[in-house]
């Protein structure tokens, strides 16, 4: 009797408990579906628009600003930009509180306002971001500059809506540095061009007197080191994008390509070939001096630091086929990482330093793909007739690359194009330039 | 006498061990206020038709509420809170100079804690009220509750919720996979599953410097939340998961 009354007692105190116990749902899986957002056209007033039109040959300049914000997150995949002819509001409303009843009845979730004037010959953009479901804004920002820039306002405002939608730095206000090609596929005219990542500005900053191959970056964007000939020799080369001036790295007596900047931009690392060999050198910008980095008979080159400098990422042929490999900045403790069927090149390092990417030859395709940094999580995005040499975006999101077509028997239809594709290896996109392309190299934000 | 009590006493002092009857598992179930078993054939056309009777008089009494129309409230301009303005000069050479020719002027972002608590005032109260009516079909029935843990979702009940979040939680792809992406909201529900109130339990974490990214996660969550509701939750039981704690975790599906 007591021993009942007892576990009595005893449910009566813990029954409550557990049943007031708080219920809890894990929930770990998600969609990935692009983020449906509204990009409103930007207010102006008509007084505004007038003088802009004069200036720009633009007659609506908010509207075309909000076109390349859509464009911008359009192909980043990660946005469905809705049709603006669904909207509710109009702009010159939507850009105070916006009603958001009638953004969400069009199925958006985030919203995109702002205006545009014209005070003292400058451009001033203003705009903010907000969150549909919640009611509330989530950025406002305002940009003033010379009216010419208004491109690069749109893509300094894609930017800063990824940026605090997706939790990870932009790619927008960026450049690519290529080389434009043009003739027939034996006779090319190669020249350095540049022009902002969705395809527009273009300039070219080399005449096309000599093969060039290869350009890449420096940290502040300044700077661009390439190949090209020297006395029918490749050479690397220095070219200051400032002032135009060009220059050639090193008195090697052999043959140099394959450059690259260093993370801090003081040194170039690169290939350097004589008598059948090839190893990896580094220059100091500085002070000149050079340093050899590997010291191996066979052939090592296309050298990649790691985003703290640390590293190397380079391929060899050491084992027999050609291999990707990392090493300390120092040349020590050179370890294989690429195990997989098939020749890997071309590795670049990821700027958030958690991935590789390279260009694989197996069975005839050529793949670009990606691994970590200890060579496991192999994932090859993409794979064609032939297509190589990856660069990526300053967030380490998207890889741009160059691919080119088969010629028929008559040696017609070559083309060489630009493509971007994202990790998830489904956004693949042609990169539309002028000319045909190749050797692209993404810059560093440039608002940074 | 000390002998007869002590004769008496000592069949009490060796206790006999008690023969407990053998265990029965007992199935806890859930009543509901009304039955859901069929009526007979007869009896149930009857009741139809008093339901569209009551339908009827129910659409009669309650039109739909009209929303009206807010008048766009004015928002401070950056001008108000810029700080400064520089010029911005076009460069000569050609090729053209890659420079910082845009600066920012204003970033009136807000000073105050991100506060997103505040999300269940904003809920719209006459979706509230039409969830009530329509969103019926959403629900789990009796027969489904059957199951039913004392302390927790049945199975059934767990998984048609984790279905309907999964559909609305656009995960922000950006997020560093190596860092601790949970996040805890607990919400406080209507018996229809429409949310009255939302809070953040790692509230604090969110103005933690360099855990940005923790911000965005934690309003994808709240956004999930918003469009998902009213949630699919049980018919019965309110009392049980009127407050309920969702913890949402990215890392599984960034990490691939």
């Amino acid at each position: 009797m007591i021993h009942k009354k007892l576990f009595f007692l005893i449910f009566l105190i813990t029954f409550p408990l557990k049943s007031l116990a708080l219920i809890e749902v894990d929930i770990t899986r998600g969609n990935l579906n692009p983020l449906p957002i509204a990009v409103s056209a930007l207010a102006s007033s008509n007084e505004d628009k007038k003088n802009l039109k004069k200036i720009l040959d633009i007659k609506d300049l908010g509207l075309e600003i909000s076109r390349v914000v859509e464009n911008n997150l359009k192909k980043s995949g990660l946005f469905n930009p809705l049709n603006k002819e669904a909207f509710l509001q109009k702009p010159d409303i939507a850009h105070l509180k916006p009603r958001f009843e009638d953004w969400s009845l069009i199925k958006a979730q985030a919203l995109i306002t702002g205006k545009v004037n014209f005070e003292d010959d400058k451009l001033r953009v203003e705009f903010r971001l907000w969150d549909v479901l919640a009611g509330k804004e989530m950025l406002a920002l305002a940009f003033t500059t010379v009216p010419k820039n208004w491109r690069r306002v749109g893509h300094i405002i894609s930017d800063k809506v990824y940026e605090r939608l997706t939790g990870e730095k932009g790619y927008f206000d960026t450049r690519i540095i290529y080389v434009a090609e043009e003739g027939p596929k034996t006779q090319r005219v190669k020249k350095l061009a540049i022009m902002d990542q969705d395809g527009f500005n273009i300039k070219y900053l080399t005449l096309g007197n000599e093969l060039v191959l290869t350009p890449r970056f420096n940290p502040t964007n300044q700077m661009v080191t390439y190949l090209s000939y020297f006395k029918n020799l490749p050479r690397v080369y220095l070219l200051d994008i400032e002032t135009g001036i060009q220059e050639v790295v090193g008195d090697f007596p052999g043959m140099t390509f394959a450059p690259r900047f260093s993370p801090d931009g003081k040194k170039i690392i690169m290939s350097f070939a004589m008598d059948g060999n090839s190893d990896i050198y580094t220059m100091d910008l500085e002070n000149r001096i050079v340093e050899r980095i590997t010291n191996h008979p066979s052939i090592d080159t296309s050298p990649s630091y790691s985003p703290n400098g640390k590293y190397i990422a380079f391929n060899s042929d050491r084992s027999g086929y050609q291999q990707i490999y990392i090493m300390k900045n120092d040349g020590s403790n050179v370890k294989r990482i690429s195990f997989g069927k098939g020749i890997y090149g071309t590795p670049v390092w990821s700027p958030r330093g958690d991935l590789i990417a390279f260009t694989k030859l197996h069975k005839g395709k050529f793949y670009i793909g990606v691994m970590r940094t200890n060579g496991k999580g192999e994932r090859l995005l993409t794979e064609n007739y032939y297509q190589e040499a990856p660069s990526w975006s300053p967030n380490g999101r998207v890889l741009i690359f160059y691919r080119e077509t088969k010629t028929n028997s008559k040696g017609e239809g070559f083309s060489a194009k630009l493509w971007s594709i994202d990790l998830t290896g489904y956004n693949e996109r042609l990169v539309k330039t002028e000319t045909d392309a190749s050797d692209p190299s993404w810059s560093s934000l440039l608002s940074n | 006498m000390l002998i007869i009590i002590a004769a008496l006493s000592l069949p009490f002092l060796v206790k006999k061990p008690i023969n407990l009857p053998p265990i029965i598992s007992v199935e806890l179930i859930q009543i509901a206020d009304l039955t859901n078993i069929p009526f007979a054939p007869k009896a149930k056309k009857i009741i139809e038709k008093v339901k569209k009777e009551q339908e009827k008089l129910l659409s009669e009494q309650a039109p739909p509420k009209k929303i009206k129309k807010e008048k766009p409230d004015a928002v401070p301009l950056p001008d108000q809170k810029s700080e400064k303005i520089k010029k911005i000069e076009e460069k000569k050479q050609n090729p053209e100079k890659i420079d910082d020719e845009i600066k920012q002027v204003s970033e009136f972002e807000k000073d105050e804690m991100f506060d997103p608590n505040t999300i269940a005032a904003l809920i719209d109260k006459s979706k509230e009220e039409i969830a009530e009516t329509t969103k019926k079909s959403n629900k789990i029935t009796q027969s489904e509750d059957s199951n039913m843990n004392l302390s927790g979702l049945t199975l059934n009940e767990e998984d048609a919720l984790k279905a309907q979040i999964f559909g609305c939680w656009s995960i922000p792809l950006g997020l560093p996979y190596n860092e601790n992406l949970l996040v805890r909201i607990k919400l406080k529900l209507k018996p229809d599953g429409s949310v009255i109130k939302t809070e953040i339990l790692d509230h604090a974490r969110m103005n933690n410097p360099g855990q940005g990214f923790y911000k965005v996660l934690a309003e994808s969550a709240l956004r999930a939340i918003q469009l998902c509701q009213p949630l699919r939750v049980p018919t019965t039981g309110y009392e049980r998961w009127k407050d309920l704690q969702l913890n949402f975790d990215a890392r599984e599906m960034l990490e691939g």
